[in-house]
């Protein structure tokens, strides 16, 4: 059964590659045609024209290559489809949860969140046997306001026991972490963590069973936010997580490097803002097994706040640095239009796919 | 049961034995006792082949993936990488990177089927004399390593391409043995335990050579793929030369006795002395041809130098059977020459164009199995009066010419 598979795998390949050939680079990237059907699931992706078409990308299909830098091999892209989300979702999908007001008059957020093993197409062409949070990875932006009550109600229905590790200020039993409070929450069974949101600031929380390094390489891991009670300037926001795979599972270095798991995806995709409006990034760097990742803007530069915690921003710069688990809120106005490359200013992460557009409209 | 097998035996022991068994008729003919069993065999391996497979269920764990890299070309902004599968499954490659940086490539399908082979041109800006790291990452995500420990243009296989390997086969194999050979006119001035003495150096010589050839060989079938086996085929060459040279000399001798030219056999010996020298130079050649390939060979004086210094003592072994001989023709001479110098030529071709280890173990491995078969002819020549081949003179001898190729050696390596 598996042998019929890569068949048709191939045999989609080469339909695709015909059809690209035949059309003709650019008028492909127009009409979506080739990108839908690179992999077996393209079929899916083909009953979603818009989707397919916008996934080309237009001026950015022929970046990289030879002297033009990194890219994956021309004319593919990861099958968003058969993966279950598309990391430009990804972006600005804010989970607020459901509320509900407590008898103090104080809000109660709740969420749901369950654990999956899914197979993740990281690169094209290259899967990725994840476990997940809500089938994605980054797993849910969990999204809440200083002061309030959380109740996340965590169901594990992966095939290994996992726990919600959030970082913030909780009772112990509320950590997360084996041997405290609940402890491992084992396959088929769930658990209510609750807590209140604070501090204000950019979180994030992850699986903290062991192996631990697996349990984060594996892509078990997502952004807690929690709003000052004031809000924030509005502004279009992002959330970025910096992940890898080690595909090979040496324990030596990831294969793939990404913002929001998919390589080279946003080379594809461009983010696409609008010039002179406030973009607010919510970064944070989930990497696994290499000590340091950082952020690189091209052509501009932003405020910094480590962390989220101050309404100040430390810094004006283009580029940070930041080991596992640090993250910081970057707000940054494009004052005009055109392509700004951000990358990992660790130029191996960057060629390795962690690198993108941002397309100033 | 016990009855009845007892009565057989009886039956058995009393009735007489038939010597050979009278054709009965209807017997199938011989032909027909051959083609029914391999018939039932083809049927069998057929079935198993079909049905066999599932009745062991599937295997247990993942997917083998084992491919790797059996040729790379380098031209400018390039990198041709000829894959071939190794392992049970089928692979598919879906990405590759350059000194982890990724890079576009093309080729005619993604998978490479077991045992099959595929070639992936990389769009990558190699420098010339950098190495590189090339990495096929798998549908699975699990990657196979290609190390290009210095990259140099791959040499097109044009005239002048041609024309330069012929030089160096000349160089490194007709000129040394031909100068080698002009010691014959002193080889005839000389005294037989001094014939004895060169033919013992010979033998030094060849036993360090095929030594030499065995650990050089040794390492290249360890670089291959392993597809076509590795060490072994070293073994297969040295066989095939060895017991094909045997049968050359039987031939011969067989021959010379019909003939019953007395006198032949010194030159006989030569010859068997040049083939050997001269298979043992096409794996040499072989060497230089791929070194140059991947620009590994340090083209220069010591390099000719080294080795017509080394192989000049190979033109010493052919022509010491000839000493005491009627002096033989000058188109004899030559053409033992030839045999011994030319294969190096072509050995340089084949190296340099073709640039496959399996190829070259194989290739090597005949050297081997032509330099011992040739000792074993020259062993007799060294004996002494009373029969033993091993006395001073002779030991010294033989110590004398490993010791003469080793510090020749030493020269080419520097």
């Amino acid at each position: 059964m598996p042998s019929l598979i890569l068949c048709f795998d191939v045999a989609m390949e080469k339909t695709s590659r015909r059809k690209f050939i035949a059309s003709g680079g650019a008028a492909a990237a127009a009409i979506g045609l080739p990108l839908a059907a690179t992999r077996s699931g393209g079929v899916a992706a083909a009953g979603q024209p818009g989707r397919a078409a916008s996934a080309g990308g237009g001026a950015m299909k022929g970046h990289g290559g030879g002297a033009a830098g990194p890219t994956f091999r021309k004319g593919q892209i990861v099958d968003h489809a058969a993966n279950g989300f598309n990391p430009t979702d990804l972006l600005r999908d804010f989970d607020m949860g459901r509320t509900s007001r407590m008898a103090s008059g104080r809000t109660l957020r709740e969420w749901e969140v369950v654990a999956a093993d899914k197979e993740v197409e990281v690169a094209p062409g290259i899967k990725y046997p994840a476990w997940t949070f809500n089938g994605r990875v980054p797993g849910p932006t969990l999204r809440a306001r200083e002061g309030e009550l959380l109740r996340i109600r965590f169901v594990n229905g992966s095939a290994h026991p996992h726990t919600m590790h959030f970082h913030g200020i909780h009772r112990a039993e509320m950590d997360g972490v084996p041997g405290v409070g609940p402890g491992l929450i084992q396959p088929g069974d769930s658990f209510v963590y609750e807590f209140d949101a604070e501090p204000f600031g950019l979180h994030l929380y992850h699986c903290h069973a062991g192996p631990l390094a697996e349990h984060i390489a594996r892509g078990m891991y997502g952004t807690y936010i929690v709003d000052p009670k004031q809000g924030r300037e509005d502004a279009d926001e992002l959330m970025m997580m910096m992940n890898g795979f080690n595909t090979n599972f040496d324990a030596e270095g990831n294969q793939v490097y990404a913002v929001n798991t998919v390589a080279f995806h946003h080379v594809n995709e461009p983010v696409r803002v609008r010039r002179g409006e406030l973009v607010r990034i919510y970064l944070t760097n989930i990497l696994e097994l290499d000590p340091i990742n950082s952020f690189h803007l091209h052509a501009n530069f932003f405020d910094f706040y480590p962390t989220g915690t101050r309404l100040e921003p430390t810094e004006l710069t283009d580029t940070i640095a930041m080991v596992q688990g640090q993250r910081g809120i970057l707000e940054v106005r494009f004052p005009s239009t055109g392509m700004f490359m951000f990358h990992a200013h660790k130029t191996e992460f960057a060629e390795l796919g962690w690198m993108g557009f941002f397309e100033v409209v | 049961m016990d009855g009845l097998l007892r009565g057989r035996l009886i039956e058995a022991t009393t009735q007489p034995q038939p010597q050979v068994e009278p054709p009965t008729p209807g017997r199938l003919p011989a032909w027909a006792l051959g083609a029914i069993p391999l018939a039932l065999i083809a049927v069998a391996l057929v079935a198993l082949l079909t049905v066999g497979g599932d009745t062991l269920g599937e295997r247990v764990g993942p997917p083998v993936e084992e491919i790797a890299v059996e040729r790379t070309v380098l031209r400018p902004g390039e990198i041709e990488l000829s894959v071939r599968n190794t392992g049970p499954d089928p692979v598919t490659v879906s990405q590759a990177f350059v000194n982890d940086a990724y890079a576009d490539y093309s080729t005619t399908g993604n998978q490479v089927g077991r045992g099959g082979t595929e070639t992936f041109t990389l769009d990558y800006p190699w420098q010339a004399d950098s190495p590189y790291l090339v990495t096929l990452v798998s549908e699975t995500g699990a990657t196979t390593e290609h190390e290009i420990p210095v990259a140099v243009e791959t040499p097109t296989a044009s005239g002048g391409f041609y024309g330069l390997m012929a030089l160096l086969g000349v160089y490194v194999g007709i000129i040394p043995v031909v100068l080698g050979m002009l010691f014959l006119p002193l080889l005839r001035q000389v005294r037989e335990h001094w014939i004895r003495f060169f033919m013992a150096v010979t033998i030094g010589l060849l036993a360090f050579l095929g030594v030499d050839a065995y650990l050089e060989g040794t390492e290249i079938a360890e670089s291959g793929t392993g597809a076509f086996g590795g060490a072994e085929l070293l073994f297969i060459g040295a066989g095939a030369a060895y017991l094909g040279l045997v049968a050359l000399d039987r031939f011969l001798r067989a021959r010379r006795d019909r003939a019953s030219a007395a006198g032949t056999s010194a030159f006989q010996l030569s010859l068997l002395v040049a083939i050997g020298i001269g298979l043992h130079n096409l794996g040499e050649g072989l060497a230089i041809g791929s070194a140059y390939a991947i620009g590994e060979l340090a083209l220069g004086a010591f390099l000719v130098f080294g080795f017509a210094l080394q192989n000049t003592s190979e033109g010493l072994a052919i022509v010491a059977p000839l000493s005491a001989q009627r002096r033989p023709s000058l188109l004899r001479l030559a053409s033992l020459g030839m045999i011994a110098g030319v294969p190096a030529i072509l050995g340089a071709f084949i190296g340099a164009s073709v640039n496959n280890p399996e190829l070259a173990a194989l290739l090597i491995g005949i050297g081997i199995g032509a330099i011992v078969q040739v000792i074993v002819q020259l062993v007799p020549t060294i004996r002494d009066g009373a029969g033993r081949a091993l006395y001073p003179t002779s030991v010294a001898g033989i110590f004398v010419g490993a010791a003469l190729l080793y510090s020749t050696g030493l020269l080419i390596n520097a």
